[in-house]
């Protein structure tokens, strides 16, 4: 899933200063997984901002709505209703949620509530890691299926680099390091010869190439 | 005359090379660099030039190289792919060798986070392993990665680091394995005060081959004080220093630690001429380069061999 988190309530308090009526949008895919952008985290950020306008004595109107997802036109469309009564749209989507809101209303000022992290596993109740870069080119296959581009705090192809101490990442002593993982891992199946061969250069065209990707698929059009 | 390595030509005679660090100032104070350059001169074979070392901004490796040249030492360029993507590497490469610089240590570099500019994007677009490859590609093919023609090859000595006593241990010598096939030609280590297990993990090269592949130079570094080598063997990952050695630190009173640091230093050089596979020794006297002259008097290093 896309992990994000919430901004602090300063920063989202003064991003919506000047509106006194808010629409707060929510998304029920990945950032609800997280809790960070479902119906339960719009329910409170609304309450705390309306707890808030009254301890202040402002008028604040909030108004409550979680799609389903936030970066698809047909659960946008939901919010055509509603738009034009707000000022403003706070949206609880993870970038691309807030981007496409925006596109949607063109005359609408979106302010995002989160910040959008990364590509992540559910590592234990409340605990996420960033396990995938999108990198366009999978070769986890070689790696004993543990990323180096993203769990490598260099991205190292050949490593591991000298800074491993007991199994942890110098960078930070709580990461597990990617490639005591994958030598662990590879030795303990018997299988270290895919370590053997020296790895060439990343193609990062896939990743970095014409600046945004984009995927278009024949079949899924209509 | 033609820039030659010096480093090269002494490890290729056989005689036991000695190396040692040099680290730029922050500025743009090429005294900084010849004062340091000079406490070196006569008592090494190359001096090794960091790369804004530790992730910290200091007046550029390839500009000091330049500078020690003139000052009439072997450089050794080191070369980190934390800060620069493979354009500007292999721009580097050839900016090296066309003033003159004969020797290039790659390496990945310390992790941007633990310098001065932590906010940094770090690079890492080529790793170190495939860096040694890239620069033994354009010396030896005349090419750049996508195959383009040079038009006149880079001439430079290509090094690499390793770290027998980082995790996972039982991998660190096939890792030297996959430098040496990547086209490494020397190798310095990073600090060894835990010799014992040196000497198992030299064993462990020999038995690949890899000490016949490539020259080894054994890393040590100087230890100032109990203080310096508690630190270092607490917050430093990859260094092994074993508690007798710390010991043997505090078993002297404070105004002498120095002096037991430079003997401790001294005492490993000569165990590290010992160790079959081991051709030279590489000085990291952090901020302490007046060290290195006493270091290598005291190990008998001295004179250095003339080369032609």
């Amino acid at each position: 899933m896309i992990t994000a988190e919430r901004k602090p309530l300063p920063e989202i308090k003064e991003s919506i200063t000047p509106y006194k009526k808010v629409l707060i949008v929510g998304c029920g895919t990945c950032v609800a997984e997280c809790a960070s952008g479902g119906e339960k985290e719009v329910a409170l950020l609304a309450s705390a901002l309306r707890m808030d306008a009254k301890k202040e004595g402002r008028d604040l109107e909030v108004h409550e709505i979680t799609l389903d997802r936030q970066c698809v036109y047909e659960f946008i469309d939901q919010l055509a209703e509603l738009v034009d009564r707000y000022e403003v749209v706070l949206s609880l989507g993870c970038g691309a949620g807030v981007q496409a809101v925006a596109e949607v209303f063109p005359k609408i000022h979106v302010i995002p509530a989160l910040n959008t992290t990364f590509i992540a596993q559910t590592k234990e109740a409340g605990v996420w890691i960033e396990n995938c870069r999108g990198c366009g080119d999978c070769r986890l296959d070689q790696f004993a299926d543990i990323c180096p581009i993203t769990r490598c705090a260099k991205s190292l192809f050949n490593g591991p680099c000298g800074g491993s101490k007991g199994g942890y990442c110098e960078v930070d002593p709580e990461t597990p390091c990617a490639w005591h993982l994958i030598v662990t891992r590879l030795e303990e199946s018997g299988r270290l010869e895919k370590l053997a061969p020296l790895y060439p250069p990343a193609n990062w065209s896939k990743k970095e190439g014409k600046g945004p990707r984009k995927i278009v698929r024949e079949d899924q059009r209509h | 005359m033609k820039p030659e390595s010096r480093l090269k030509k002494v490890l290729a005679a056989g005689q036991f090379a000695v190396t040692a660090e040099c680290g730029p100032p922050k500025g743009a104070d090429p005294e900084a660099v010849r004062k340091k350059g000079n406490l070196l001169k006569g008592f090494v074979d190359s001096a090794n030039v960091t790369d804004n070392q530790t992730g910290v901004v200091r007046l550029s490796s390839l500009a000091s190289c330049v500078i020690l040249r003139e000052e009439g030492l072997d450089p050794v360029l080191q070369m980190v792919t934390r800060d620069r993507n493979r354009i500007a590497l292999q721009s580097d490469v050839l900016g090296a060798s066309a003033l003159g610089i004969r020797n290039i240590l790659c390496l990945s570099g310390d992790h941007q986070s633990f310098g001065n500019q932590p906010e940094a994007k770090g690079v890492f677009d080529i790793d170190s392993t495939q860096f040694i490859r890239l620069v033994r590609q354009m010396r030896d093919e005349g090419t750049m990665l996508g195959g383009d023609k040079l038009t006149l090859p880079p001439e430079l000595f290509i090094g690499a680091v390793e770290n027998p006593f980082a995790d996972p241990r039982s991998y660190r010598a096939r890792r030297l394995e996959k430098k040496a096939k990547a086209g490494a030609e020397f190798i310095q280590t990073q600090c060894i005060y835990n010799v014992p297990y040196f000497k198992e993990w030299m064993k462990q090269v020999r038995d690949l081959g890899v000490d016949a592949k490539l020259f080894i130079l054994g890393g040590v570094t100087p230890l100032k004080s109990v203080k310096m080598a508690e630190y270092m063997a607490k917050n430093v990952a990859g260094m092994d220093i074993p508690e007798e050695v710390i010991d043997r630190l505090k078993g002297v009173p404070s105004g002498e630690q120095k002096k037991e640091g430079l003997k401790i230093c001294i005492e490993t050089i000569q165990q590290l001429r010992e160790i079959k596979g081991i051709r030279g020794v590489h000085i990291m006297a952090i901020e302490w380069e007046e060290a290195v002259a006493q270091i290598v008097e005291g190990a008998r290093l001295l004179p250095r061999p003339a080369v032609q």
